[in-house]
């Protein structure tokens, strides 16, 4: 008798369970299905503009660009709306949660400019332009440009549109982050030229086998960055 | 003949006279009625006015995003043009640096500048007319506490005619009228403190009911939903749309503090109310918005507007198409028969939201999607996804019509063009 019951309550979960009650997970995963609409799983381009990736991307950096959506630092009409009203404590969780989630990188375009463009592009990203002070990005985005822990992003992964976009944004002010804002000192001296051939250079580049942040620098920034709270150097 | 000329233009000058009259008179207003709120003892006046202003959210129009606190600059979209609120810090020069608690009562109670010029109503002194002498005392004294910040006024861009500020007249002469709120005996102190706060100091009024032609508030007897910031604003006497008359009183201050309640939540505008000024009311603040909810007469909800309509031969073959979309993109959160999934998601079935007879805010949901606020209550809401970018306005239209007459839902199919008309205007 005993037996039958259980094996009629087995049955019902069975059968019923799912149909009854549908997954409502009270995960964060289910709550943040509503960005995926837009960021998928590996950034997504449509015809009205670039979603970037955000899976896998250091949590300080996150963090601060959820904040500079919210407070009106950096534009956008729907990362504000769905931001604007979310507390500070939510929005680091999101940033740690996507953070924390690694998910493959899909292959980058074969490039699609001319090899004197992607030599000037390779030398402002490795060497930078010393005679007009400009770092090179290496200096602070890591080596192997996968970004540092926890505030600097990384620079492949990254579409040539999504890429010249944000340095158009900076130089417009549509971008700002907190002061001083190297990002956009940086973006006021480079020229479209400059700024073509670094994102096709970067946008050609395949991600490396490890594409996770690196843990530190090597050398302190050689410009100080108002949203890099620890230098992260190594010593 | 010429008598009649002669009493034809006295009469004209009687009428403009009286117009002149009623909508430039000034009102000192009765300053010795005591607030129904009464305040804890040992509070002084600032404080107690930063309770105030943040209940009246004085906030949500005057500051902007990314702006300092109070000093305005945010622009209010109207169908009569763009607003822009002025700075209420401290500072001499643009903002409340040289006023005094006098000129600020002016300002609540009667709708006029320190000069002397009339406001414009997109500011809702129509309810702030209502607050007591000490209240606005006490909010004048708060904002004089700021820190004062310098950020000169923006002219409004407002279209013709009313740009011309001093047509005001002829619409206070037909529309308001100052006056302090009277307490009702014959109902309690609980009662009047609620009506107090949605009256007067909550401005609820200002968007949940419907204006004519002029922006004027239509009706008091029926009071009927309003568009406002591109969102509707459904009845609040409606029990079809926002009443709450038979809910439990603690599911309505759930709503009022929390934002979300069983079968509800707050969006768009009302999410903003929440978040900025509601999320703070004390909890006998609360209480008393409740009671007062609870007992207001139920109306009908107001017949819809603006809607589009769809040709009946069409209507099967959309809710054919959308409960296709319905089951490949909804139905995972909201549930095979729009069942919901509590607390990931909303039941769609039955829900209010979804069947009142104006479909502006099911329309910009699935558009934009969104979050509830974020509240003490509620800190990790669930969300709802944008499909703006993945479905076209029919399918949004297909969906809509599908979801608003699936599983004994009964309300009105949704046309195309009524989705393309809502993807545009600000998001708010
Ligand atoms: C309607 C589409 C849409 C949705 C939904 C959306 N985003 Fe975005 N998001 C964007 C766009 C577009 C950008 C790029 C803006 C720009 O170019 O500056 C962006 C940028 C970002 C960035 C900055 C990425 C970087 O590398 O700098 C973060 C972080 C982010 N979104 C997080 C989220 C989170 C978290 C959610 C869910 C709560 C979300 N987004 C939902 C469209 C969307
Ligand atoms: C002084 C340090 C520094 C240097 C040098 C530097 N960056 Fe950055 N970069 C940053 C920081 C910090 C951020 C994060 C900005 C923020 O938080 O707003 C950033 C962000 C970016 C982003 C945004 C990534 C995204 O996902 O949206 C791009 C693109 C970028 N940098 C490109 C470059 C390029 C190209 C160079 C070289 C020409 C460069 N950076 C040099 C510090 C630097
Ligand atoms: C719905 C938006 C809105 C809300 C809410 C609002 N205001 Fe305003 N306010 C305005 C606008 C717009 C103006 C400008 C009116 C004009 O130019 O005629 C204004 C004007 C004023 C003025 C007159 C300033 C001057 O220079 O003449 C004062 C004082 C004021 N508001 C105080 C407040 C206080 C206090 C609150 C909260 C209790 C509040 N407002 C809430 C929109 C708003
Ligand atoms: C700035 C405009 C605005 C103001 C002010 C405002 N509301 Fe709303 N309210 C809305 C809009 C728009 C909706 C419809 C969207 C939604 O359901 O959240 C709404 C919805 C509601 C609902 C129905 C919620 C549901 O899902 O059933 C209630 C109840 C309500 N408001 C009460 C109030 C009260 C009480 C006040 C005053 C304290 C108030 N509102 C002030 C705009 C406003
Ligand atoms: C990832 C889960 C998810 C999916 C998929 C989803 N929704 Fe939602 N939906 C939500 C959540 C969560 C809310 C509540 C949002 C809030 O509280 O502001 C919501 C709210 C709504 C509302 C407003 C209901 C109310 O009570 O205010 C409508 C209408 C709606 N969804 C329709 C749809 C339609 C139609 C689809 C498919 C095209 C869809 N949803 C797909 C999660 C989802």
């Amino acid at each position: 008798m005993l037996r039958k019951s259980r094996l009629l309550t087995l049955f019902w979960v069975l059968v019923m369970g799912p149909a009854a009650a549908l997954a409502a997970e009270d995960s964060m995963a289910q709550r943040m299905l509503a960005c995926a609409a837009c960021h998928g799983a590996e950034g997504r381009a449509t015809g009205d503009g670039f979603y970037p990736r955000i899976a896998g991307k250091p949590a300080g950096y996150l963090y601060h660009q959820l904040l500079n959506f919210r407070e009106g630092r950096r534009l956008n009409a729907q990362m504000t709306y769905l931001l604007e009203r979310q507390g500070d404590a939510y929005l680091r969780e999101m940033a740690e949660y996507f953070a924390g989630l690694s998910l493959p990188y899909p292959p980058p375009r074969p490039p699609q400019a001319e090899p004197a463009r992607l030599q000037r592009g390779l030398q402002l990203v490795r060497q930078g332009d010393a005679a007009r002070g400009i770092p090179a990005c290496n200096d602070c985005h890591g080596e192997k440009m996968t970004g540092v822990l926890p505030d600097i992003p990384g620079l492949l992964g990254l579409p040539y549109d999504y890429l010249v976009a944000q340095f158009g944004a900076w130089r417009q002010g549509t971008r700002r982050g907190t002061a001083p804002d190297c990002m956009a000192a940086i973006a006021a001296k480079l020229n479209p030229e400059d700024i073509d051939a670094a994102a096709a250079w970067l946008a050609a580049q395949p991600m490396p086998a490890d594409p996770h942040p690196a843990p530190g620098l090597p050398r302190p920034l050689p410009v100080s960055c108002g949203s890099v709270s620890a230098t992260g150097v190594t010593r | 003949m010429k008598r009649l000329l002669i009493v034809l233009s006295l009469l004209g000058v009687l009428t403009t006279g009286t117009v002149f009259w009623l909508g430039l008179r000034g009102d000192p207003g009765d300053t010795t009625v005591a607030s129904p709120l009464r305040a804890p003892a040992g509070v002084s006046p600032a404080e107690r006015g930063r309770y105030l202003v943040q209940v009246g959210d004085c906030m949500a129009c005057h500051t902007r995003q990314g702006g300092a606190d109070y000093a305005g600059g945010r622009v209010i979209p109207t169908p009569f043009g763009d607003f822009y609120s002025p700075n209420l810090t401290p500072d001499p020069e643009t903002g409340l640096g040289g006023w005094s608690a006098d000129d600020f009562w002016k300002a609540m109670h009667e709708g006029r500048s320190r000069d002397g010029s009339l406001l414009y109503p997109a500011f809702p002194y129509t309810n702030y007319t209502k607050l007591t002498r000490d209240d606005s005392d006490a909010m004048f004294a708060y904002l004089q506490t700021l820190p004062a910040v310098k950020e000169a006024r923006r002219e409004h861009d407002l279209k013709f005619p009313y740009n011309y500020r001093f047509l005001l007249v002829g619409w206070r002469a037909l529309f308001f009228r100052p006056g302090v709120y009277q307490a009702d005996s014959s109902q309690d102190a609980a009662w009047n403190r609620g009506a107090y706060l949605v009256q007067g100091l909550g401005h609820c009024s200002a968007c949940h009911e419907a204006r004519n032609a002029l922006g004027a508030v239509q009706s008091r007897d029926n009071p009927a939903g309003g568009l406002v910031l591109n969102w509707y604003a459904p009845a609040l006497a409606a029990p079809a749309e926002a009443g709450v008359q038979d809910w439990p009183k603690q599911d309505i201050v759930r709503l009022l503090r929390d934002g979300i309640a069983p079968g509800a939540s707050t969006l768009g505008p009302m999410a903003e109310v929440v978040y900025e000024s509601l999320q703070h009311a004390s909890a006998e603040d609360l209480d008393a918005m409740a009671t007062y909810l609870k007992a207001l007469e139920p109306t009908q909800p107001p017949p819809a507007r603006g809607a589009v309509q769809v040709p009946a031969h069409a209507v099967e073959d959309m809710a054919k198409r959308g409960a296709a979309i319905y089951t490949e993109h909804c139905a995972s959160c909201h549930g095979d028969a729009g069942e919901g999934a509590l607390p990931a998601a909303p039941a769609l079935r039955g829900n209010r939201a979804v069947i009142m007879a104006s479909a502006v805010n099911p329309i910009r949901v699935v558009l934009f999607g969104g979050y509830a606020p974020g509240t003490a209550g509620n800190p990790r809401p669930f969300g709802m996804p944008p499909f703006g970018s993945t479905l076209s306005n029919q399918q949004v239209a297909d969906v809509l019509t599908y979801t608003r007459s699936a599983w004994g839902n009964q309300a009105r199919p949704v046309s195309a063009a009524e989705v393309a008309r809502n993807r545009q205007g600000p998001l708010w």
